[in-house]
């Protein structure tokens, strides 16, 4: 075998490797992100039921609600917009009324969320950024508010 | 007194990170071996003072001094001592701390232990390493200083993350880092070959232990962080492609690369300036991982304090130290001479695969961890990318890589006989097709995939003890001449079969765990009966119960198994008043290899309270499958060819047949 050849061979294997993992991440970035927004971008965007998305606000104040057998209702407002949730499952430790939370699901036809997943901040000290970030856009965050954080 | 001794101590090591930076270079130019020499007691003492800065803090924390701002902010009169100590890490100025630490361990251990290197790369070598070890002293100094003091000084402190307040914290960090920074030896000796102009085998096997070493810590590590993850989170899962963890998967992906490269090249003399650019890389994904981590891009619990000063200021070290041995790699690769082609049959021609593998998978991890941070910097678009995208990428890839390392170590140098190599690997083979077979037909076809997994984790197993059986004579010769040959084979053959079977073992755990593992979610009373996988949980009651700073609710399960009490699991949520904060403590109870795991969600008026209950078989594996490749690791470095370093440079290259 020449010298040329062996690096041709050398030279296709990676370029079919890197194809196929190319062809691969291509097909997943499609198929398999979620986009993340805020109650304001879902009811604004028009974002088409049965999108799988994430969700991030506040639990409303008086929305949650525990029913039968751990299913959760509750809605996650930005303040300008709310979007009602439920979620069978337990809830995690700092999921509380007033305080910041993420829900990842499916959007149901009459906007209501249908969660997988619950996530709330996990430390006293701070919320996780997509909700500050929501908080921001809606207008409804005071930067005194982020400082007790620090 | 003491912490502005730790702060003084650390200047001081800058100090002298600034003269081995520089010194030791323009004598390496002219020559002059006495300030040659310089550059390796600096690297002593700059261990020796940052050692003294850590101490100085650990003093701190261990006296609960409040009047260091740190020891307020993350520590409590009240924790364990344990926990005291631990919270030196735990936050992010004594984190860093810790990383420079380690740092100038190792730089302290080339410049002990690197008596048989050629005085000018040695001296390169510690020169580069004090470059790293003074951006990260300048870091700590101007933006992140752990010996900040607070006036008036506050009775009590903040009390320490109560997630951290874990065993898991004394281990998983200090593992972990020994890994990441212990790849920056890997880098400096890439950057002084590139500076010297000059590489060859013996190269190679300077770095190939270094490396090893890492690896082993950074297997460990990540198996521990994985497991504390496990039993911590209350969740069940042991890896979630959260970007902090993909931030210590990627130096692992590509330095197990670079480890298998670094053969090639000891061996063949061959792929010399593809390990060049892997020992860049390697640390490179290092500092990416701690730019993750430490610049608070993402919030998790590893982010302990976002501040943007310090991001950006991580994001100049990336750059300066990325960028900058990338742009000395294009501009002086060339100058090195080329290393020899080989036949794509052959053992180099299996680890290039691996290389070829495992490089484009951590390219996968590097893609699907950082395209959302890009997105978002450019379209203000969020998304998450999550387990799915890794499961369609990253899996695949490590499939076919998992299917081709049995052949690796079984093809001979230079041109190996791949037909041969199937007929040895035959009765491997076999086992791994009745495994599928006895798979499919007792657990049936829900998955289809399954089954071809635990087919291959089981044909990676008996390909590893096929090689060992084959050089060893096992089964053919005498039980004396066995076991002579088995005490003669080199120990990194055994390291290399370990390893690789470890792989196969952590796979085999995260096949069954994920496909058989069982769950339910339910609000459970008193004196209620729950079941699961033939388990029984009869729920006995809550009870309170005091800890040392916190206050517990422990729930108590009799655990019964065919009608037969097992055991007794008590699953608790703690109360940290301090910080107003619960966590959530599972209660584990291994059944063989196993486990079985309660957490408790929220009580509920009518008095019953929710359980999470999970039967994960199999699911020890994983991490024994870790244990089991690092032991290969050690194993590995302790052999005496790699120990006793590089006694004859490139001598052997002259006899090598030409292509």
């Amino acid at each position: 075998m020449t010298r040329k050849k062996r690096r041709l061979i050398l030279i296709g294997a990676s370029v079919g490797v890197l194809a196929v993992a190319t062809a691969l991440v291509l097909g997943a970035l499609r198929d398999s992100i979620v986009f993340f927004n805020s109650p304001t971008d879902v009811a604004e965007k028009s974002v088409s039921p049965g999108t799988r998305i994430r969700i991030g606000g506040l639990v409303k104040p008086g929305s949650l609600e525990r029913g039968d057998n751990l299913h959760v209702r509750f809605a996650v407002t930005d303040g300008k917009t709310d979007i009602s949730v439920h979620y069978h499952g337990i809830v995690p430790d700092l999921f509380r009324e007033g305080q910041g939370v993420v829900a990842e699901g499916k959007l149901e036809p009459g906007g209501t969320l249908a969660a997988d997943t619950v996530l709330a901040k996990h430390d006293e000290r701070y919320m996780p950024r997509e909700v500050v970030d929501a908080l921001k856009k809606a207008g409804r965050w005071q930067e005194d508010e982020g400082k007790i954080s620090r | 007194m003491i912490p502005e001794l730790g702060h003084y101590a650390l200047v001081l090591a800058l100090g002298l990170g600034l003269i081995q930076s520089a010194a030791p270079v323009s004598a390496a130019r002219g020559g002059d071996s006495v300030l040659m020499r310089v550059a390796s007691s600096t690297a002593l003492m700059q261990f020796a003072f940052v050692a003294l800065s850590f101490l100085a803090l650990t003093f701190c924390y261990v006296t609960s001094d409040f009047s260091v701002a740190t020891v307020f902010e993350n520590s409590h009169s009240q924790m364990p001592l344990i926990y005291k100590i631990t919270s030196v890490w735990g936050n992010h100025e004594g984190s860093m701390l810790l990383w420079v630490l380690i740092l100038s361990l190792f730089g302290a251990l080339v410049a002990a232990f690197g008596s048989n290197l050629p005085a000018t790369l040695k001296t390169h070598v510690l020169a580069v390493q004090s470059w790293i070890a003074c951006a990260f002293y300048l870091f700590i100094l101007l933006t992140s200083n752990p010996f900040l003091r607070l006036a008036p000084a506050p009775f009590e402190g903040r009390d320490l993350n109560p997630i951290l307040q874990d065993p898991g914290l004394a281990i998983h960090p200090p593992l972990l880092y020994l890994g990441y920074v212990g790849f920056s030896i890997a880098f400096s000796f890439a950057i002084a070959a590139l500076i010297e102009g000059r590489i060859d085998a013996a190269w190679a096997r300077w770095v190939r232990p270094w490396t090893l070493a890492a690896w082993v810590f950074l297997t460990l590590g990540i198996a521990m962080g994985s497991y504390w993850a496990y039993y911590t989170l209350g969740w069940g899962g042991f890896w979630f492609w959260d970007p902090v963890e993909n931030a210590s998967l990627m130096p692992w992906l590509a330095g197990t690369a670079l480890l298998h490269s670094a053969v090639v090249m000891e061996k063949r003399n061959a792929l010399k300036i593809w390990t060049i650019l892997l020992a860049i890389l390697t640390f490179s994904l290092s500092l990416v991982g701690t730019f993750l981590v430490r610049s608070g891009v993402l919030t998790s619990v590893h982010t302990f304090a976002t501040d943007p000063t310090r991001g950006v200021f991580i994001l100049a070290i990336l750059v300066l130290f990325i960028g900058g041995g990338l742009t000395l790699f294009a501009w002086r690769a060339s100058t090195l001479k080329q290393g020899g082609l080989f036949a794509p049959i052959s053992r180099e021609g299996a680890l290039v695969f691996n290389n070829l593998f495992l490089t484009t998978a951590c390219l996968t991890v590097f893609v699907g961890t950082l395209y959302p941070l890009a997105l978002e910097a450019v379209t203000d678009e969020k998304i998450s990318v999550g387990a799915p995208f890794f499961n369609l990428t990253f899996g695949p890839l490590f499939v076919a890589l998992m299917f081709v390392i049995p052949f690796g170590p079984l093809l001979a140098w230079k041109r190996g006989d791949l037909l041969g190599v199937a007929q040895r690997l035959m009765t491997a083979f076999v086992i791994g097709i009745t495994a599928v077979a006895v798979t499919f037909a007792i657990k049936g076809s829900h998955s289809i995939l399954t089954p071809f997994g635990v087919g291959l984790a089981l044909f990676v197993m008996f390909g590893a003890l096929t090689d060992l059986v084959e050089r060893t004579g096992l089964f053919r010769l005498p039980f004396a001449t066995v076991r002579q040959r088995a005490t003669g084979l080199p120990r990194s053959t055994w390291g290399t079969a370990i390893a690789h079977f470890g792989v196969a073992v952590s796979m085999l755990g995260i096949i069954c765990a994920g496909t058989w593992g069982t769950e339910r979610i339910i609000a459970v009373k008193p004196a209620q009966t729950v079941s699961l996988s033939g388990y029984e949980f009869f729920f006995d009651g809550l009870v309170q119960r005091p800890g040392p700073n916190y206050n517990a609710l422990v729930a108590t399960f009799t655990v019964r198994s065919a009608g037969v009490p097992v055991g007794i699991m008590e699953p608790s949520k703690r109360s940290f008043s301090a910080r107003g904060m619960t966590t959530n403590e599972a209660a584990l109870m291994s059944r063989g290899l196993g486990q079985l795991y309660l957490s408790l969600g929220d009580s509920n008026n009518d008095g019953s309270i929710a359980v999470r209950i999970y039967y994960k078989p199999m699911v020890l594996l994983i991490w024994l499958g870790a244990v089991v490749m690092m032991l290969g690791g050690a194993l590995s470095l302790s052999d005496r060819r790699l120990r006793v370093g590089a006694p004859k440079p490139a001598a052997k290259s002259a006899l090598a047949p030409a292509e």
